[in-house]
């Protein structure tokens, strides 16, 4: 059967817009409310924690019990709330860049600024890997080059709302900052050296010959009470879904705070060792998972002497590198550009883990 | 007789689409059929880049998300 594509934006009556526009008022008022809410919140999470752990459990500081229940009770709101948060603004303004709107911008540029635009765009479109085909086919099919698709296939996974707010929240904007801004580096090069090495004709052939319809772009035309509604979609299905990682993660970081000894990781992972970064590499590309559920790992090792770099790297791996999408491209991509695109993102990712180590 | 399908590779939010769109169809009384459509020639052919996808009657109505059983409702209605 056929499939039509509806041009106009027909999901909408007349009637409903009218108390769409007086529900975004409401929500508006509600945002301002619950941003005004949050911040008083979340700036007295650390008295809580403390008249929390010392007054009420009557631990104490000084014991190692006191400072993990200290740290639990403060980290889990916080690392919640900051999650909460900027997911809900992501949510937003990924409602302004549908996937139609991205290829349209990145299909207009010169290759070396496609591949910078390509990065900084998958950052805020929304992607999840199962929608790798029809994207990459999207993209292909309508004029953008090869190596700015991948720019964009590796940046949007790998950089990601969810990964950011949990390096900034149990380790500081320093290292969430070196996160985005190297991910976003190799996204870049590896997409830009990807087209260089003029694979096309590796692609399967019957991608180039689909035939894809604009599709409907009901999102261009959203009103604010449903790109708010987006949002709290948004913040009910990521959050929803990671919030188990998120505590976790605390936990071990918690837990494992006096009980392991300081520098137990540090002959196997510490900048001593040379191999631990292509050893961290190869362990994480075959590893599959989200952000969320590598932090607890990336937490322990950091605490117990691994060296950033190294840890960046594999975290960079796992879940920037996975085997499902590469089985999933497997339907588009011959093998030789397969591993021609997981050759060049390690080498990068490799070069990251050894540049960290040397300099911090 | 209104023909649903559900547009994905087969992924979690795609079965999760079909279930509250089934839900959905049935609480509004309609008399309908759902499938799946998995073959991703057919999804390109749909214009849909980002999947799950909803096509009610040959029309895309809705991508990339999986709204909750009301909404799908007024979507549908």
């Amino acid at each position: 059967m056929a499939i039509q594509v509806s041009t106009a934006c027909e999901m909408k009556t007349g009637k409903q817009r009218k108390g769409l526009q007086k529900s975004a008022f409401r929500s508006a008022l509600l945002i301002c409310l619950g941003l005004v809410a949050w911040w008083h919140i979340y700036r007295r999470l650390s008295a809580f924690a403390d008249w929390f752990a010392f007054s009420v459990l009557h631990c104490s500081p000084s014991t190692r019990l006191g400072s993990a229940v200290q740290f639990m009770v403060y980290e889990s709101p916080k690392v919640l709330m900051l999650l909460v948060l900027v997911v809900f603004g992501v949510g937003i303004v990924r409602s302004f860049f549908t996937p139609q709107r991205t290829r349209a911008m990145l299909a207009g540029t010169r290759e070396s600024v496609g591949n910078v635009l390509a990065a900084l765009l998958g950052v805020v479109t929304p992607f999840c890997s199962c929608s790798a085909v029809p994207l990459f086919i999207g993209f292909v099919t309508t004029g953008v080059p090869l190596g700015v698709t991948f720019s964009f296939l590796i940046a949007a996974p790998m950089i990601n709302e969810v990964a950011l707010v949990l390096l900034f929240g149990l380790f500081g904007w320093k290292v969430a900052a070196i996160y985005a801004g190297t991910g976003l580096m190799i996204a870049m090069i590896a997409g830009w050296i990807i087209g260089r090495l003029k694979m096309e004709h590796y692609v399967e052939p019957w991608v180039y010959e689909a035939q894809m319809s604009d599709g409907m772009d009901e999102d261009a035309k959203l009103t604010w009470a449903e790109r708010i509604h987006l949002g709290r979609e948004a913040v009910r299905d990521i959050v929803g879904k990671v919030w188990p990682y998120v505590l976790v993660g605390i936990a071990v970081g918690a837990g494992i705070h006096g009980y392991v000894p300081q520098n137990f990781m540090a002959h196997i992972m510490g900048k001593g060792a040379w191999w631990s970064v292509p050893l961290a590499v190869l362990i994480g590309i075959p590893m599959y998972s989200n952000a969320a559920g590598i932090i607890p790992i990336v937490q322990a090792l950091l605490q117990k002497g691994a060296a950033l770099g190294t840890v960046l790297a594999f975290m960079m791996s796992v879940i920037g590198l996975s085997f499902p999408e590469t089985i999933i491209l497997r339907k588009v991509l011959r093998p030789q550009l397969i591993a021609a695109f997981i050759g060049v993102v390690a080498v990068g990712i490799l070069i990251v883990g050894y540049l960290f180590n040397l300099l911090m | 007789m209104t023909t649903l399908q559900i547009l994905g590779s087969g992924c979690a939010n795609c079965v999760r689409l079909a279930h509250n769109t089934e839900a959905a169809a049935k609480e509004l009384g309609m008399e309908f059929t759902i499938e799946k459509v998995t073959d991703i020639q057919a999804i390109v052919r749909a214009g849909v880049m980002k999947t799950p996808a909803l096509v009610v009657d040959g029309r895309v109505k809705l991508y990339g998300r999986v709204p909750n059983v009301d909404e799908l409702k007024t979507i549908l209605a």
